[in-house]
């Protein structure tokens, strides 16, 4: 089957065309079509409206690569949340009006679903269970995926996601934005033990996060060595700030997979694009006797291929629609589940999408 | 002479907060005191304990502990339960106030619930005129210093400061 998926979750404005779960036709980003070139791309471009702008262009712009029409099209899947409502509504609009005027029918999509099938847009694929690792701006969780439909979250963090303690860190260094990839390339020439910033590993049994005091320990550090007027060390600053997010992740990782008893270790989501942390958890894994699968970093970041590909394992399981009631939701289905594991029901639900 | 708005009444004071400890509690009091419709905007440095600060006020609000406080810098807003809403914004990466009004940010603040701001310079004059400003700055590693301001028809003996 043919399927046109979009994306307009947080930032960018995306859409797919796959064929089946096993070629993709088209790929497309707003970033990478040229509709607010004149900004330089410096703009943050997201608010709602520049979804609004942006849809129809990108869509359009993965249809023709693709080289199919709309008639072609078996199903359309779209991004149903977390997210900004309004951001969301833009897409899910959108393949609403397409469904009802085309008869095309259409399912909703979490944003985390999307991630955690990413792995599989490459030629390597992972059989399930596994335990991935979803980590950027915006999130920094620890999922079981059972099969291509239902997921369990084991950790999340409870304060920053681990892109955004890179992006923060690289804000208070005074480099670019955003600072993820130029802290991984300082990091490359500095030395990772030269300060010992703290790890968060709160109780032993917690797969959970924090990055927020990693974050104040940088910042306080910086602020001294500002005082007495001493050169910072930016790359040691780096590599070693770099040192303890990475540690932290793949260590809970590596926990979580032989807590679930599981072979296979998976990456996702912005952050799995740094090179420490790619090198760290190949390293680790193959001594824990587990195999880990990275997607290229084109798929590592929010994309629509990887919406399409949750979509049609939905397809698959007959939950799709051609009824338009279908609401965006802004907060994580699985913060609900975890809230059920808070108060002790079970050790953590599993959710069906 | 020009006759000032009746509005823009104006109570400042300044607290120091000398540990974590008095960081929360003094958080867990916002929230406790919060009314539907208040405002608190919320500004300081990087590491200054904005989020931690949200929390305090979160638990003040009984929000459920499994619902656990995050940064919102990335995703802008994050909505929890409790006695009331509590809708935590960060606009760092808004451009302006016109972004404010296409993302439908104003029905937040102006709705039942606490709105927590941070970055709250990017609403321009879309500020609201009802509010308390929470300035904070740091001392040494945990100790912080606060300045309040109640503007319009939030006062700081609500809260009990």
């Amino acid at each position: 089957m043919i399927i046109l998926a979009i994306e307009s979750s947080c930032d960018e404005t995306a859409a797919a065309v796959l064929e089946d779960d096993q070629k993709l036709l088209s790929n497309v980003i707003n970033s990478q079509i040229d509709i607010h070139g004149k900004y330089g791309g410096v703009v943050p471009e997201l608010a709602s409206r520049k979804h609004l702008e942006n849809i129809y262009p990108v869509v359009l712009e993965a249809m023709n690569q693709a080289d199919v029409s709309l008639d072609k099209v078996d199903g359309l899947a779209v991004t149903q949340g977390p997210g900004l409502i309004g951001c969301l509504l833009v897409g899910l609009s959108f393949a609403k009006a397409l469904s009802l005027v085309k008869k095309i029918p259409y399912v909703g999509v979490d944003h985390m679903a999307g991630h955690l099938l990413s792995v599989f847009l490459t030629d390597t694929k992972p059989n399930f269970p596994f335990v991935a690792l979803i980590a950027s701006g915006g999130h920094s969780s620890i999922f079981l995926a059972r099969d291509p439909t239902s997921f369990q979250l084991m950790g999340r963090t409870r304060d920053d996601a681990a892109g955004e303690a890179f992006d923060k860190v690289g804000k208070l260094l005074d480099l670019a934005y955003p600072g993820g990839p130029v802290i991984s390339k300082l990091a490359a020439t500095g030395n990772p033990s030269a300060i010992a910033f703290p790890r968060a590993w709160l109780n032993p049994d917690s797969l959970d996060f924090s990055f927020s005091g990693l974050k104040t320990s940088v910042a306080n550090y910086v602020n001294q060595k500002r005082q007495h007027s001493k050169d910072l060390q930016v790359e040691d600053i780096c590599a070693s700030f770099q040192e303890a997010v990475v540690d932290v992740l793949v260590e809970k990782t590596i926990r979580a997979a032989r807590r679930a008893e599981v072979d296979n270790v998976v990456l996702g989501g912005g952050v799995a694009a740094n090179p420490r942390l790619r090198e760290l958890i190949s390293k680790r894994t193959a001594e824990e006797g587990f195999t880990v699968f990275m997607p290229p970093p084109q798929f590592c970041t929010d994309n629509a291929a990887m919406i399409g590909l949750a979509g049609y394992h939905l397809f698959q399981a007959g939950l799709d629609t051609l009824a338009t009631d279908m609401d965006a939701y802004s907060r994580s289905l699985f913060f609900e589940i975890s809230a059920v594991e808070a108060i002790g029901e079970s050790n953590s639900k599993s959710y069906n999408i | 002479m020009p006759v000032l708005s009746q509005k823009v009444t104006l109570q400042q004071r300044i607290i120091r907060l000398a540990s974590l400890a008095e960081t929360l509690k003094f958080g867990r009091l916002l929230g406790r005191q919060a009314r539907p419709g208040d405002v608190f905007t919320l500004t300081g440095d990087l590491g200054a304990g904005k989020t931690t600060l949200t929390q305090a006020i979160g638990q003040g609000l009984e929000v459920p502990g499994s619902c656990y406080i995050t940064s919102p810098t990335f995703s802008l807003l994050h909505e929890y339960p409790g006695r009331l809403s509590l809708y935590h914004m960060d606009l760092y990466r808004l451009a302006g106030e016109e972004e404010m009004e296409e993302l439908g940010f104003e029905d937040y603040i102006y709705g039942d619930g606490l709105t927590v701001i941070e970055w709250p310079d990017r609403l321009g004059g879309l500020m609201p005129e009802d509010r308390l400003d929470i300035e904070l700055s740091i001392v040494s590693e945990t100790a912080r210093k606060v300045i309040l301001m109640a503007y319009g028809s939030i006062t700081l003996d609500h809260f009990l400061l």
